[in-house]
């Protein structure tokens, strides 16, 4: 059987080692900060699998990598919510609500009352959105611990020492830079809180020209808003101006967003290469998997099962730009 | 071609570099553009920008660092002094924002702020309104490039002011004149040329289109048209229509 070590237990690594483990490959997994947690990008994301909403900013090939993206994730123990994305500005902004649906598909436009039918507590406040409906997120530390523990259950535990033996793949994000120079940290931060008063059932996106925001439920009344895009590979804690600036995007969302109360403040750095798409690279004994950037959750499970086809066929997939096996 | 601080640019176009799909998407926005200036701002990403930061430099092309995002004198000349310390360069486009919402300048914070950097051996490219006594103060203050707003950042809406742009135009012949934001479309960047502009400063007009890249070659095309038309001597409109073919001779319709 072919000995496999995987570096880093974020969401790239535990993918590929669930996706391996899945076709009955036992992988190490080595990772010094241990299970996963606050200390990896992937703890902070928002969860959204909203590959369409994304078209946006990104390449055609997100959206197909990350259109199988739900499925693959309720297959490993995750909780999908498919509760579609709801996409608004507020009426001086609805130029980039046309912007959007120009640059987007798989969405059709709401007026107040339907926006209202889906959400009632947006009742009377948005005149216009967008409702991509095939659309779903999910809770990314449930996602996480779902991973490591169907991995536990098989045996696969997460060692925080040792030297890797056999095929290694390098999962280990920004880290990898030393190894990659062309990666990059796109910096993220996101607000948690918790506000039972708004009872929002799905993602929504608020447009704006400046402060673009995103609110995902957790559930129990408690909300993730994010997330700021920043060419800065620091991790630091989050500014006051990010954090005012989400705040007051969700004030204009709705207003009883003021009385929230604040869990988390959280900020990281997310790996991407120049394109912002990711890639596998194979150097000698070595497989890199990295660069996963905004679309951590959308694409992870498409990369890892490129990384496992390469693992067992030795197929060179479309995304890997090195092969120097 | 424009000359900044006895510097020749070759290319009357500069391009802010925010607001990209990715930084690949904007590299080839640039080599498509063949803008000759690379603005850049400091402020947000601070000093662990520096890949991105790499990636602009790769460009090939002049940094302009900016001082997007500063509310007030000090912050703004804090700012310059870090960004000159960071591009190695005198060269900092001056911002001071006024407010929040329309990102107006703040004119007299911005004067302020030119004469001290200007001092301290700033070479100042201020973004200021099309004003023409703030004009005159900022170049007292030691400024030999000033940049008038077309309309406010991001805004798309062109120049909102030609008569203003224009007079400025008459009033400085001698002083290097760039639209700095407002601009949506390449007719817009045609007509601030068309004017006697040296150059036109734009981002988010090229970033946030559909096609970058498509958006950034067409911005191209219509500055040269701009510069070409301008240096062709147009004519002047006027009232009374003058035909182009003579009408004596041609036959009788009725």
């Amino acid at each position: 059987m072919t000995r496999i070590t995987i570096l880093g237990a974020g969401v790239m690594g535990l993918a590929i080692a669930s996706e391996l483990a899945a076709r009955g490959l036992s992988p190490r997994i080595i990772d010094p900060a241990g299970p996963p947690g606050p200390h990896g990008c992937s703890w902070w994301a928002g969860g959204m699998l909203a590959p369409w909403c994304e078209e946006e900013s990104a390449e055609p090939t997100v959206v197909r990598l990350g259109s199988d993206a739900a499925n693959w994730w309720e297959s490993m123990g995750a909780h999908v919510h498919h509760g579609g994305t709801l996409v608004l500005a507020l009426s001086r902004d609805h130029a980039e609500l046309d912007r959007f649906a120009r640059l987007t598909r798989e969405h059709r436009g709401l007026d107040g009352d339907a926006i209202a039918g889906l959400e009632p507590e947006l009742q009377g406040r948005f005149r216009r959105g967008l409702f991509f409906e095939t659309e779903s997120h999910l809770d990314p530390r449930q996602a996480l611990t779902a991973m490591a523990d169907g991995l536990a259950a098989q045996g696969i535990g997460i060692e925080t020492g040792g030297t890797p033996s056999g095929l290694t793949i390098d999962a280990r994000g920004l880290a990898a830079r030393d190894a990659l120079p062309d990666l990059r940290g796109v910096r993220g931060e996101m607000l948690a809180v918790r506000c039972p008063e708004v009872r929002l059932t799905r993602t929504i996106r608020l447009l704006h020209p400046r402060i673009p925001l995103y609110v995902v439920p957790r559930g129990d009344g408690i909300y993730m808003l994010g997330a700021t895009m920043l060419e800065s590979g620091a991790k630091t804690r989050v500014t006051a101006r990010a954090a005012i600036e989400m705040l007051s995007s969700a004030y204009a969302l709705h207003p009883a967003f003021a009385e929230a109360e604040i869990l988390e403040l959280g900020a990281d750095a997310r790996p991407a290469f120049p394109d912002n798409l990711p890639r596998l690279r194979r150097r000698g004994d070595t497989l890199f998997a990295n660069g996963l950037y905004r679309h951590g959750y959308l694409l992870a499970p498409a990369v890892a099962r490129m990384a496992a086809d390469h693992v067992l066929t030795g197929q060179i997939p479309e995304i890997m730009d090195e092969h120097h096996p | 071609m424009p000359v900044f601080y006895g510097h020749q640019i070759d290319s009357a176009l500069m391009l802010g570099t925010a607001q990209y799909p990715s930084p690949a998407v904007l590299a080839q926005a640039f080599r498509q553009s063949g803008a000759g200036i690379a603005t850049v701002s400091l402020r947000r990403e601070g000093g662990e920008g520096q890949a991105f930061h790499a990636l602009i430099r790769d460009l090939g092309v002049a940094v302009l660092p900016n001082t997007a995002g500063c509310h007030s004198v000090r912050e703004a000349v804090t700012t310059a002094q870090m960004a000159r310390e960071f591009f190695d360069t005198p060269w900092i486009k001056l911002e001071v924002i006024g407010d929040h919402d329309t990102l107006q300048p703040d004119v007299v914070g911005l004067i302020e702020a030119a004469r001290i950097l200007t001092d301290d051996g700033f070479q100042v490219f201020p973004y200021c309104t099309e004003d023409l006594s703030v004009c005159a103060r900022l170049l007292d203050a030691g400024c030999r490039v000033l940049m008038p707003w077309g309309a406010p950042i991001g805004s798309g809406r062109g120049l909102n002011n030609p008569y203003g742009l224009r007079s400025l135009r008459a009033h400085f012949p001698d002083v290097a004149l760039v639209v700095d934001a407002g601009i949506g479309l390449p007719s817009h960047a045609a007509a601030a040329m068309e004017m006697g502009y040296d150059a036109v400063l734009l981002n988010t007009a090229v970033a946030k289109a559909g096609d970058p890249v498509a958006m950034a070659r067409a911005m191209a095309l219509a500055i040269q048209a701009g510069q070409l038309a301008r240096s062709a001597d147009p004519i002047e409109a006027r009232d009374m229509a003058a035909p182009s073919t003579p009408l004596f001779g041609k036959a009788v319709l009725e």
